[in-house]
């Protein structure tokens, strides 16, 4: 508020158009600055710098000057079995978390539009996971997989699924889809909330036409239903499977990427790489292949959905 | 036919998203003795408290919760003071900075963190600011910042232009109008945005796990990993306890907002 108070008012009736214009700008500028200025030094700037290191053999604890290594960087993740074992895992993480997380929070949004009884205690308890810091998310399943104390084989005995007590987080194969599902539990309140919110503003009139026609419920929804929700839909996956791709707290709190790198995301290895082993010039290369895969897969992918849509 | 069939879908649903947090406060209510039983049970049968007092004296939980309250309110004003008179340039000027900043609200949320955080922890470095709270403060506004303006521009939007212009009219200058017009209807987004960048700096992990390595600065979220036991003991009654405590924040400043975003900005203008 400081800030808007030293600019002189002057009614702007009476001034050209290009010279309003001028001064709007210069308004905008100054009003724009507090927030521009560390956006540049502590966002901009150390993305640019951060892109630079991607082509340096920068260490952690070496002040001294770091050399240009050209893309060597680059040719040595390409051969790096761990990256690519992290990439893997990566994969089957973002895509699995995206897609059922994707499927429930549809099949829950669908029914918290339905006029249900315990409707509206349902969306206020879809919220509380959003409301919860991640790293007690992460805490509360070390609870529940716990393999003597936790909730989790007990009930899986009781329902005689399984004779003994499995170590979830602790088990090669294992370890990973139970990682997985925490990661829906994590991510389905605001998919769902967005789902919801897009349910809500399909017309009604358009499912008071369908039902005239004599539409069936599945009919209704693959044809009205989900044209509507499209963009909708496009927005959040996009959105989700970023965020899924570059996950960290969550599966660090989990099982620091354990049980022999089972569940190493490729966040986890950089970050190993960087702050543990101190190599701030390759963890960057692995940070800038990524951003150009990401935006190549979702590049290409929002574009044929704009175009279809079209 | 179909009714029974939703309810029973709408309570699997229910009973997914709600028993891991029913565990947390079961197991938090549990003495070890009950833990180590062979069958745990969901209600303990013999409730105590001391595992919240345990949280207590085993980390420094009253320090932590401090460090990261002060953290969040720093975060949130900082936040403010800068995002709103930004926003309310870029929603009332269509220019070649508030095209920028929108793209940099979407582009933030592509890029992979390790990207930034390298750079940014050795700009920190330099500065003296590593393993320091202002240093983290910053970061915190940082990656706060650009949806904080997106937040609040879509508020600013929200005010009618022509409140503006009326004002105007009626022979106030902008300044009088922004502070008896403007701000009194973007009070609730105000909140809410502070709010989230306050829960935002609250719950943070990572950044506070790069920034902050000498454990007598430790965040709220750094202290709590520390329950897990580098060293191997896991004490999971204090552990279940400090997780509660600290989630207690989050949920009420989320249910405070949740009543904003409903009624605020509505009610607001009808008021206005």
């Amino acid at each position: 508020m400081t800030l808007t108070a030293d600019r002189t008012r002057k009614p702007a009736t009476g001034h050209g158009g290009a010279k309003k214009r001028s001064r709007q700008g210069r308004e905008t500028l100054v009003l724009m600055l507090p927030a521009l200025v560390p956006v540049l030094i502590f966002s901009v700037g150390p993305l640019l710098y951060g892109i630079f290191l991607a082509f340096t053999d920068a260490r952690s604890g070496r002040n001294a000057v770091t050399s240009f290594v050209g893309l060597s960087n680059f040719g040595e993740l390409m051969t790096d079995a761990d990256f690519w074992a992290s990439f893997r895992i990566g994969l089957i993480w973002a895509v699995s978390v995206t897609v059922l997380q994707f499927l429930a929070s549809l099949g829950l949004a669908l029914l918290l539009n339905e006029n249900l009884r315990f409707r509206s205690f349902a969306r206020v308890l879809v919220l509380v996971p959003w409301a919860m810091p991640p790293v007690v998310i992460g805490l509360m399943w070390r609870l529940v997989y716990h393999p003597n104390a936790g909730i989790l084989n007990s009930m899986l005995q009781e329902a005689g699924l399984l004779d003994h007590n499995i170590d979830w987080l602790n088990n090669f194969s294992i370890a990973l889809p139970a990682v997985i599902v925490v990661g829906i539990w994590t991510g389905m309140p605001q998919t769902t909330v967005v789902l919801l919110a897009g349910l809500q503003s399909v017309p009604k009139e358009l499912y008071e036409a369908g039902h005239m026609d004599g539409a069936s419920t599945f009919r209704r929804f693959w044809s009205i239903t989900l044209p509507q929700l499209r963009p909708v839909i496009v927005t959040i996956t996009s959105l989700d499977f970023v965020w899924n791709i570059n996950q960290f707290g969550l599966v660090y709190v989990l099982t620091q990427g354990g049980p022999g790198g089972q569940t190493r995301l490729p966040m986890l290895f950089a970050y190993e790489e960087a702050f543990r082993y101190g190599f701030f010039g390759y963890a960057a290369t692995l940070g800038v292949a990524f951003v150009i895969v990401v935006l190549a897969v979702l590049g290409l992918y929002i574009w044929r959905q704009l175009r279809e849509a079209n | 036919m179909r009714r029974p069939l939703q309810y029973l879908a709408l309570l699997g649903y229910v009973i997914f998203l709600a028993f891991p947090i029913v565990w947390l406060l079961s197991t938090a209510l549990k003495s070890s003795r009950e833990m180590a039983s062979l069958v745990p049970t969901w209600i303990p049968r013999h409730p105590i408290l001391s595992n919240f007092a345990d949280a207590f004296s085993e980390q420094d939980l009253v320090g932590s919760a401090l460090r990261s309250l002060a953290v969040a309110v720093a975060c949130s004003v900082l936040t403010i003071v800068i995002a709103l008179p930004a926003s309310y340039a870029m929603a009332r000027h269509r220019s070649l900075i508030s095209r920028f900043a929108v793209g940099w609200v979407l582009v933030s949320q592509v890029f992979p963190f390790i990207l930034i955080i390298i750079p940014l922890f050795m700009v920190l470095r330099s500065l003296g600011l590593v393993n320091t709270l202002p240093g983290l403060t910053v970061v915190h506004v940082t990656f706060v910042l650009p949806f904080a303006l997106w937040m609040l521009q879509g508020y600013v939007r929200a005010v009618p232009r022509e409140l503006e212009e009326a004002a105007a009219v009626d022979g106030a200058g902008r300044i009088r109008s922004l502070v008896k017009i403007v701000a009194p209807l973007l009070a609730p987004g105000v909140v809410a945005t502070a709010l989230f960048a306050f829960i935002s700096s609250w719950n943070e992990f990572l950044f506070a796990l790069v920034v902050l390595k000498d454990p007598d600065v430790a965040t709220l979220p750094l202290t709590l990993v520390k329950f897990t036991g580098a060293e191997g003991v896991v004490r999971l009654g204090p552990l279940a306890a400090a997780s509660l405590l600290a989630t207690i924040p989050s949920l009420v400043f989320f249910a405070i907002i949740q009543r904003r975003l409903r009624s605020g900005l509505m009610a607001g203008a009808v008021k206005g």
